[in-house]
């Protein structure tokens, strides 16, 4: 108790004397998750609205095959992605293992069927009749497909904080094929780790509690957004 | 040349035909209504004319253009109409948004779209709402919104699908207002479907009856009121009596019709023998309880089977040896102190009386 005690108050020490290291740690993995996190949004918005708003055999399967991923483990995508990008993998010579590129590729990867899905519900949830009305009113079919985003704009908002939150907070990957390596692709995930292993317990809480801190920004400001 | 046309135009959902053999011609600056019951195919006749279905059988032209399915055209083509649906859907913006959209989807400058929108909220009285979210109004506002918001793009051709449905009499009075200025004011030619016979008759110029998917009369609204050509036609438009008779006598366009063994007096052009029908709009009829009723040349004595209450007027079924359907104010009826055998006077001019070449 003591030692969570002694923890928290070396944790909270760090966060406001902004220690060097533990900014630097938070402002990369901000940095590698804000990045692939609007990569997904840029990929899962078309994405899903074509999907929702084409006919096609299998679509009812796809869903269910895209609502499937959401629970896939961050490992699993990891070592997708280690396959790939190790030298002998099949895109090796991009020379991309162990760095942040190649993470914030294994992020998008890993939270685009979560983004996707979220999408599709939310844009399910939109009145047939607004892109009908628009169709009436002289929209294409992209202006439609457009507005019935914007009508989804609060759920599709929630999609985008749901992809954020997994990749800030995911380990396994960020390990798998970022390495950890200090000043170069170490995030808090993976600094809690590794410090909690070696049992330097208030710097990982420190880095804890900077990664709730992170989140809990990210999602005030998007709220202040959905409420405008 | 029809601006819009529709050749044997069909239109099924599964195995089920909802519209069958519709044939229409509107001309350029017409105001159209379709008139029928609910459900009779309307809304799915508008949405065929609006491209936003595509029909099972039959060609659509606009402007002499085979519209049916060209794929390419469909846009440009929808661009030149505007369509406001019975239950308008207004999307989750400003009213002043709302209206604007169909102007940005055209790539309008946004100067022009700011005159056209304060414009056309003006005219259907909602400059007021302009910021307010559209999704807090009315039912009558709304609807008022929706049509500002087809009106805004200029269309060529405005579709108004029962645009007064389920509204209060306030609000469809303050729309009937709005359209009837439209239709004073501007060229659009107009389609609109209503369940309502008598907002047809007070818009338009020219009316089809669609009953069951098929449209079985198009006329003149007076027409359409005075001689309908089906029995469903004449039932839809209110005329309630609908006798069968034979022209057993002729004298001057006088005509006496025989009913069940009753001489009924009206003026046409029927020869001796012709099988006819007798049309009688039940507010022409009036009851007595003595036979001294000045004008009238039909008078018959009958016993009240059955007395309805319509709000302010009451619906009289009198058996006179053949059915006769009364419609009275209830003041009326309460001053002749009516009841249900009492006996009355029917009363009808022969003006009154429509008569009609019996139809199936």
């Amino acid at each position: 108790m003591t030692e969570l005690w002694e923890g928290l108050t070396r944790a909270i020490q760090l966060i406001i004397s902004f220690d060097p290291e533990v900014m630097e740690i938070a402002g990369r993995s901000l940095a590698i998750s804000a990045t692939s996190c609007s990569l997904a949004a840029l990929i899962s918005l078309p994405l899903g609205g074509l999907i929702h708003f084409s006919h096609f055999p299998g679509k009812r399967l796809l869903i269910s095959i895209i609502q499937t991923l959401f629970s896939v483990p961050t490992v699993l995508i990891g070592l997708l992605v280690f396959v790939l990008f190790s030298r002998a993998g099949p895109i090796g010579g991009l020379n991309l293992m162990f760095t942040p590129a190649v993470m914030v590729i294994g992020q998008v990867i890993l939270i685009i069927p979560l983004m996707l899905g979220l999408i599709l519900s939310a844009l399910r949830g939109v009145d047939k009749g607004v892109a009908e009305t628009a169709i009436s009113l002289g929209a294409s079919r992209l202006q439609a497909g457009i507005l019935t985003l914007r009508e989804a704009r609060y759920a599709v908002l929630t999609a985008v904080i749901m992809g954020f939150g997994r990749a800030v907070s995911e380990v396994g990957l960020a390990l798998m094929v970022g390495g950890n390596i200090k000043g170069f692709t170490r995030t808090l995930t993976t600094a809690i780790s590794l410090e909690t292993s070696k049992g330097d317990i208030e710097l990982a809480l420190a880095l804890g509690i900077t990664l709730l801190f992170i989140a809990l920004i990210v999602n005030v400001a998007l709220n202040r957004f959905q409420q405008r | 040349m029809a601006l819009l046309k529709t050749v044997n135009l069909g239109q099924k959902y599964g195995e089920r035909y909802v519209l069958k053999d519709v044939n229409l011609e509107v001309d350029r600056g017409d105001v159209f209504a379709l008139i029928g019951p609910t459900g009779a195919g309307k809304t799915t006749l508008i949405r065929l004319l609006d491209l936003l279905e595509t029909p099972a059988s039959g060609r659509i032209y606009i402007d002499g253009v085979d519209v049916t399915c060209s794929g390419g055209y469909r846009l440009a083509i929808r661009r030149r109409m505007a369509l406001v649906q019975q239950k308008p859907v207004v999307f989750d913006m400003s009213v002043y948004e709302n209206v604007a959209c169909g102007l940005r989807w055209r790539h309008e400058k946004s100067e022009a779209i700011r005159q056209k929108v304060e414009a056309a909220l003006e005219l259907v009285a909602m400059a007021d709402y302009k910021s307010r979210n559209a999704r807090t109004l009315s039912g009558g506002e709304t609807q008022r919104v929706a049509i500002a918001r087809a009106l805004v793009t200029q269309p060529e051709v405005l579709f108004l699908d029962e645009p007064t449905a389920n509204l209060d009499p306030v609000s469809v009075s303050k729309i009937e207002e709005v359209l009837a200025h439209i239709i004073g004011q501007q060229k659009t030619t107009i389609v609109m479907a209503t369940h309502d016979m008598s907002q047809g008759q007070r818009l338009a110029g020219r009316i089809g009856v669609l009953i069951d998917g098929e449209i079985l009369q198009l006329d003149s609204p007076s027409e359409i009121f005075t001689s309908p050509k089906s029995r469903e036609v004449a039932q839809f438009v209110g005329v309630d009596n609908i006798l069968a008779g034979v022209v057993v006598a002729k004298d001057n366009g006088l005509v006496t019709t025989e009913v069940s063994g009753y001489r009924l007096q009206s003026i046409s052009d029927f020869g001796l023998g012709e099988e006819v029908y007798v049309l009688i709009r039940p507010e022409d009829i009036t009851l007595t309880l003595s036979k001294d009723i000045g004008s009238a040349r039909n008078t018959f004595l009958g016993r009240i089977t059955k007395m309805t209450p319509l709000g302010p007027l009451v619906r009289i079924e009198v058996d006179c040896g053949f059915p006769l359907l009364a419609l009275i104010t209830k003041r009326s009826a309460q001053e002749l102190g009516l009841t249900v055998g009492g006996e009355v006077y029917a009363n009808f001019k022969t003006t009154a009386i429509r008569t009609i070449k019996r139809w199936r």
